[in-house]
């Protein structure tokens, strides 16, 4: 136990707790950014290709990370279509990642909470006036309490990943090593109390978001 | 919600950003190399001397020395460190790299359980020890991820004369598919012997009941070589900062880092540029 309060008291674990919340939050932002729009269009509008695109969606649910971190690998690495780009083992890799795995999550949870007050409230918001995009604003601040628990859904798929952003992170010391990833070293390091350790610092931090999450939506509301 | 949205953006925007400017040094390499080098602490030992020196930093890719070499060819990495002869000689003559480098070595030892269920322990033949593991059906981890140790492992079933393998009714065998460090908690767990370098060995802290069983075969030396990536194939390599890690680690200076490096009284890894080829 030992090893669990040198590596707590060191600079090297404040940046690999500062590289975990800031891959994690950028992330859950673009998939917040990409996923609210999508998801509130889903359920308000009706064109060719909605029921498939929602089947789509809600099977990107299970979206395995190790195999989007091969293929974004695979489109990142030097000699892939994108290699120009030099992003591969580097942070920006591990958003784009991460930000691939959150994204359906956000739009699907999104998607239902307002599918649900769409069909409450969408014949009263239409008797007013308001056209269906006009809708979408209204529908998302009724529904906010669970518009958050889909954003923080999202936090919760990014910050506790380790399959893909080992592959196209590479788990670098100082530079793309995260909690999630220096929890997988640690145990194959035979460190396992240390590892556990650095297990339950992550647990709490994500407690820690959401709690502070909810208060920020709470003081809102009053 | 706007609010919370906005503050979360802010804090994501700042830690991500202040966290590649606080790292984004001038000059950088990525350099593939093996778990074993990593799991025993080498790296994280003598590389920081190097940027001391330099200024360049070292960003390590930990893999098997299979996929370290792969990562290579793909041109995403500027220099590499394995230790795999056989690997490596076809690395070079597909053209990717050379200027080869002895840089340390050690050797592999067999591990196993205290209750030692082959009666192998204390042998210093390795082919007459495995023979007796798969004679006796007691439980052996194999790394099973084209590693390094993975490969020398196989090359000794095949000297042995036979590959055990769960479809051939092996099941003593198990093929884990992970590092030297996984294979380590494997045979913790289940009891079993397995293959490992001698600096992880000596590192790693959940060895439960496993202790060395066969050491000191000649066929079981483990040696580490630094290839630079060939100009003309990998223009996009870091040429000048990789040039810059392989002559430091070669050098007085680097070689006695790598002899100082040391666990529990031991040294873990034996510099040995001057050695022949």
């Amino acid at each position: 136990m030992e090893d669990f309060w040198i590596t707590l008291g060191s600079g090297e674990f404040v940046r690999i707790v500062a590289l975990s919340l800031g891959v994690s939050l950028s992330a859950t932002t673009v998939a917040i950014v990409l996923g609210l729009p999508l998801g509130a269009a889903l359920a308000v509008f009706r064109f060719p290709g909605r029921r498939a695109l929602i089947v789509i969606v809600n099977a990107l649910l299970g979206l395995p990370p190790v195999v989007v971190g091969l293929a974004l690998y695979l489109l990142l690495s030097y000699s892939g279509p994108l290699g120009m780009l030099r992003l591969l083992f580097t942070p920006g890799a591990m958003v784009l990642a991460q930000a691939v795995l959150a994204t359906p999550i956000v739009t699907a949870l999104v998607h239902r909470a307002v599918a649900d007050l769409w069909v409450e409230y969408g014949g009263a918001l239409q008797v007013d006036g308001a056209t269906r995009l006009r809708a979408i604003p209204s529908l998302l601040a009724m529904g906010r309490l669970r518009v958050l628990t889909a954003g923080l859904a999202g936090f919760g798929r990014t910050i506790s990943e380790v399959g893909a952003i080992l592959v196209v992170g590479g788990n670098i010391a100082g530079y793309t090593r995260t909690m999630t990833t220096a929890i997988a070293l640690e145990t194959s390091k035979g460190n396992l109390s240390l590892a556990l350790g650095l297990g339950f610092v992550l647990i709490g931090i994500s407690v820690a978001v959401s709690a502070t999450v909810f208060t920020l939506a709470a003081e809102e509301k009053r | 919600m706007t609010r919370i949205l906005m503050a979360l953006m802010a804090a994501a925007l700042a830690m991500a950003g202040g966290g590649s400017r606080a790292q984004s040094p001038p000059q950088s390499i990525v350099l593939a190399s093996t778990t074993s080098l990593q799991d025993s602490g080498l790296l994280d030992a003598i590389l920081p001397k190097f940027t001391a020196e330099t200024g360049i930093t070292v960003r390590v890719i930990a893999q098997g020395t299979g996929q370290a070499l792969a990562t290579a060819a793909r041109g995403d990495a500027d220099i590499v460190l394995v230790h795999d002869p056989e690997a490596e000689d076809k690395f070079i003559a597909e053209g990717h790299g050379g200027e080869r480098r002895q840089i340390a070595w050690n050797d592999f030892v067999i591990v196993g359980p205290a209750g030692d269920p082959a009666h192998v322990a204390g042998s210093h033949d390795v082919l007459a020890a495995l023979r007796a593991i798969a004679a006796a059906r007691a439980p052996f981890v194999s790394r099973g991820d084209k590693s390094g140790t993975d490969a020398l492992e196989k090359r000794l079933w095949r000297a042995v004369g036979r590959q055990p393998s769960l479809a051939g009714g092996d099941d003593w065998y198990r093929d884990i598919g992970g590092g030297m460090g996984a294979a380590l908690n494997a045979a913790a767990g289940m009891n079993a012997y397995t293959l490992s370098d001698r600096g992880t060995w000596l590192s790693f802290a959940n060895k439960a009941s496993l202790k060395i069983a066969i050491e000191g075969d000649p066929g079981l030396l483990n040696r580490y070589d630094v290839i630079l990536l060939d100009a003309k194939k990998h223009p996009e390599a870091r040429q000048e900062p990789a040039r810059r890690l392989r002559d430091w680690l070669v050098s007085s200076t680097g070689q006695s880092a790598i002899g100082a490096y040391t666990k529990q009284g031991q040294t873990l890894f034996n510099p040995s540029a001057a050695a022949p080829k």
